[in-house]
């Protein structure tokens, strides 16, 4: 893997692009309780090139943002087993020391945070919290520091950034927290962003302005962005691959286009019918997935959708209770794989209103 | 239209005084949370209230279950006018009117069996005998979908959307005829909010109950309600049914919040869109914008949005639009995907 230098990136973007940046491979993140072991993720795997977006959605428990703060190496090895292997630009995260740690967040890796109140320190202003990421990774005075977050405050949009870098988080709305977030986020030109839910507090509008920005620094720094969201309407919108997770496994991957109009895991397919729109037949019934997600403490044995899904009759020999499938190629090519044992996808496309 | 509407709303508004600190704590300014809303709500059918956070809607469920007292303006049930009764006036109201809270973990009390919480309107309403209470609370968890022998059970061993079916069981009680459901899915995961929307559907055809449906998710509003009325700080800025308002949307407001709502239909197209991009945040209700409200996020405004307020005016059948220039918006697109374009998406 080749390691530009620091610093000349903006050059050097071409050489990189296409190729692997983030490699996520048979991962597992585990935390004991005393109810016994919580299986959050078990066997994940995906790669992320640089200046691709990968949309990981899923709904609550899924794992979807215990696997996101692993890559950044965020779980407290005193209350969590994390297992596998993540190559962050070549190097490992699992098992990493601190001081490696730290210098790969906020640097080579930056995570957004589903809410901006939380994740700002509300004791200091918000200039100051952005120029001090920029200090600890270039070392610079303060006041270059300064100039460098009010230009990445005026990057992200807001209005009299010399002015508001002085105020604090609670003198901003919550689209301007989560614009300044972004902004910490990209002070250091990082080569991975992962946004955690990065729109859900938002209201739609301003929702459409965060998800463009995001767009736009994309293809500005041409950064590889991995998306964890519930909503697979802005999967649709920002995501090149789709990554579905359910009870802490990858059941579904694929290019977003083929994966949502074309889904080979009746999950996914239950995600898509029970979703509503905005356009199309608005007397369409929603077909909502019957049951509940399963507990991560005991996963059912054989698929771990198998207990909610319609579809398990169709398969001969009690495969779906008794053996997990593989992450196999589906029918139609394209890089789509899922997890289903359904010989013949299309079936799961005929469901009507169970 | 038959008859005079369940309820009817007339010019309401709500102000929040705003006090300063001191030991006087004078009045500084006032919220305008509600400023002269006016619609009305069929029996027996759904009209939704959607907006953006801060825009009122909430407030103003508040104000028609009487949780909080109108500054000024008409609410009329079934009639009779309720915007100032007194508590004990209010209370064979509260009977009719019921309300379905937005987060099922807070709006249950922990410490009471689910029993205790569908039986105490049933108890302090007397409308059936005490040793029935038990065999009427069994029908009502039936009723939305949940196991009768749990009755016993504390809401803490449900999960978020059972407990949001509680809150409805609640609010079945006393056979209400219309019920105010502020946010009710929007805490709950896709695949269960889509159970929740169908049980609500399901339950209005066999009760008749009348919805007042406040949501900010529009895609849920209209999978459920046959009108909707759109809020923005305060005021309602376009009332139609379904069909019109979803396609055919006349308020530049209201076709940019359709314009922003990320659709799944997007993917059989190839995802990245155009669409109207509205600048900047909602304005403060403590000093809102003069004349149009929308004005200094809308592409249209001129002069005389400064200085007059656009009235709510009838543009065609049940097609009611706040806005000087309702005229020259019709041929606005909000970068949707055409209907026959997007079939292809959910299969």
């Amino acid at each position: 893997m080749t390691n530009p230098l620091p610093g000349h990136r903006s050059a050097s973007i071409l050489d990189v692009s296409g190729q692997d940046f983030l490699v996520v491979e048979d991962l597992s993140v585990r935390f004991p309780t005393h109810d016994g072991l919580v299986q959050a993720v078990s066997n994940l795997s995906y790669t992320v090139r640089m200046g691709e977006t990968l949309g990981v959605v899923g709904e609550s428990g899924s794992g979807k943002s215990v696997s996101a703060m692993a890559v950044l190496g965020l779980h407290d090895e005193q209350r969590s087993r994390v297992t596998g292997s993540i190559r962050v630009g070549g190097r490992e995260i699992v098992g990493a020391t601190e001081s490696t740690l730290r210098q790969v967040r906020g640097n080579e890796v930056a995570m957004i945070f589903q809410d901006p109140l939380s994740a700002l320190h509300p004791f200091h202003p918000v200039g100051r919290q952005i120029g001090e990421a920029y200090r600890v990774h270039h070392g610079c005075s303060r006041s270059a520091a300064r100039a460098k977050a009010v230009e990445m405050l005026d990057r992200v949009g807001i209005p009299q950034a010399r002015s508001r870098a002085d105020d604090y988080p609670h003198q901003f709305s919550g689209g301007m927290r989560q614009r300044a977030m972004i902004a910490m986020a990209l002070v250091n030109d990082p080569k991975l962003l992962v946004a955690d839910e990065p729109t859900t507090a938002l209201d739609v509008t301003v929702q459409a302005q965060i998800l463009d920005l995001l767009q736009e620094l994309q293809r500005d720094f041409g950064s590889a962005v991995v998306i964890i969201t519930h909503d697979l309407g802005v999967v649709a919108e920002v995501a090149d691959e789709v990554l579905v997770m359910y009870a802490g496994r990858a059941v579904e991957k694929g290019p977003t286009r083929e994966v949502l109009t074309h889904p080979e895991m009746p999950y996914t397919w239950g995600l898509l019918s029970s979703t509503p729109d905005v356009s199309g037949d608005p007397d369409r019934r929603l077909v909502p997935i019957p049951g509940n997600p399963p507990s991560l403490l005991g996963p059912p044995p054989g698929c771990p959708f198998h207990p909610r899904c319609p579809h398990v009759d169709k398969v001969p020999g009690d495969l779906c209770r008794s053996v997990l499938p593989a992450l196999a190629p589906g029918r139609r090519g394209h890089g789509h794989t899922k997890r289903c044992h359904l010989p013949d996808s299309d079936v799961i496309l005929e469901t009507g209103t169970a | 239209m038959t008859g005079p509407p369940l309820l009817e709303v007339t010019d309401l508004r709500k102000y929040f005084p705003v006090r300063a600190s001191g030991p006087l704590r004078r009045a500084v300014g006032q919220v305008r949370a509600v400023d002269g809303v006016s619609f009305s709500v069929e029996a027996g059918r759904s009209l939704g209230l959607v907006g953006e956070s801060g825009c009122g809607k909430s407030t103003t469920g508040r104000l028609l279950t009487r949780l909080l007292d109108p500054t000024s303006g008409s609410m009329r049930f079934d009639g009779r006018e309720i915007g100032h009764l007194g508590r004990k006036q209010m209370l064979p109201l509260r009977r009719e009117i019921q309300m379905i809270f937005q987060d099922p973990y807070s709006s249950l009390n922990p410490r009471h069996t689910v029993g205790t919480i569908v039986g105490t309107p049933l108890r302090v309403h007397k409308v059936v005998p005490d040793e029935q209470v038990l065999h009427r609370v069994r029908e009502l968890l039936e009723l939305v979908g949940l196991n009768p022998e749990h009755y016993n059970r504390y809401p803490s061993e449900f999960s978020g959307g059972q407990r949001q079916r509680i809150g409805i069981a609640r609010a079945l009680a006393l056979r209400p005829r219309l019920i105010v459901a502020d946010e009710p899915v929007s805490a709950l995961d896709v695949s269960i909010q889509a159970q929740v929307v169908n049980l609500l559907s399901d339950l209005q055809k066999e009760l008749g109950v009348a919805f007042l449906f406040i949501a900010h998710d529009l895609a849920v509003v209209r999978h459920f309600c046959p009108e909707v009325a759109v809020m923005y700080l305060g005021k309602i800025v376009e009332v139609a049914d379904r069909e019109t308002l979803y396609d055919r949307p006349r308020h530049p407001y209201t076709q940019a919040l359709l314009s922003a709502v990320p659709d799944v239909r997007q993917a059989a197209v190839g995802g990245r869109r155009e669409r109207i991009r509205l600048q900047g945040d909602v304005p403060s209700p403590l000093d809102p914008p003069s004349g149009c409200r929308f004005r200094t996020r809308c592409w249209m405004a001129r002069e005389i949005c400064a200085t007059q307020e656009p009235p709510l005016l009838q543009l065609g059948e049940g097609h009611k639009v706040a806005c000087h220039f309702a005229d020259e918006t019709a041929g606005t697109t909000t970068g949707r995907v055409a209907d026959d374009a997007g079939g292809t998406a959910t299969g």
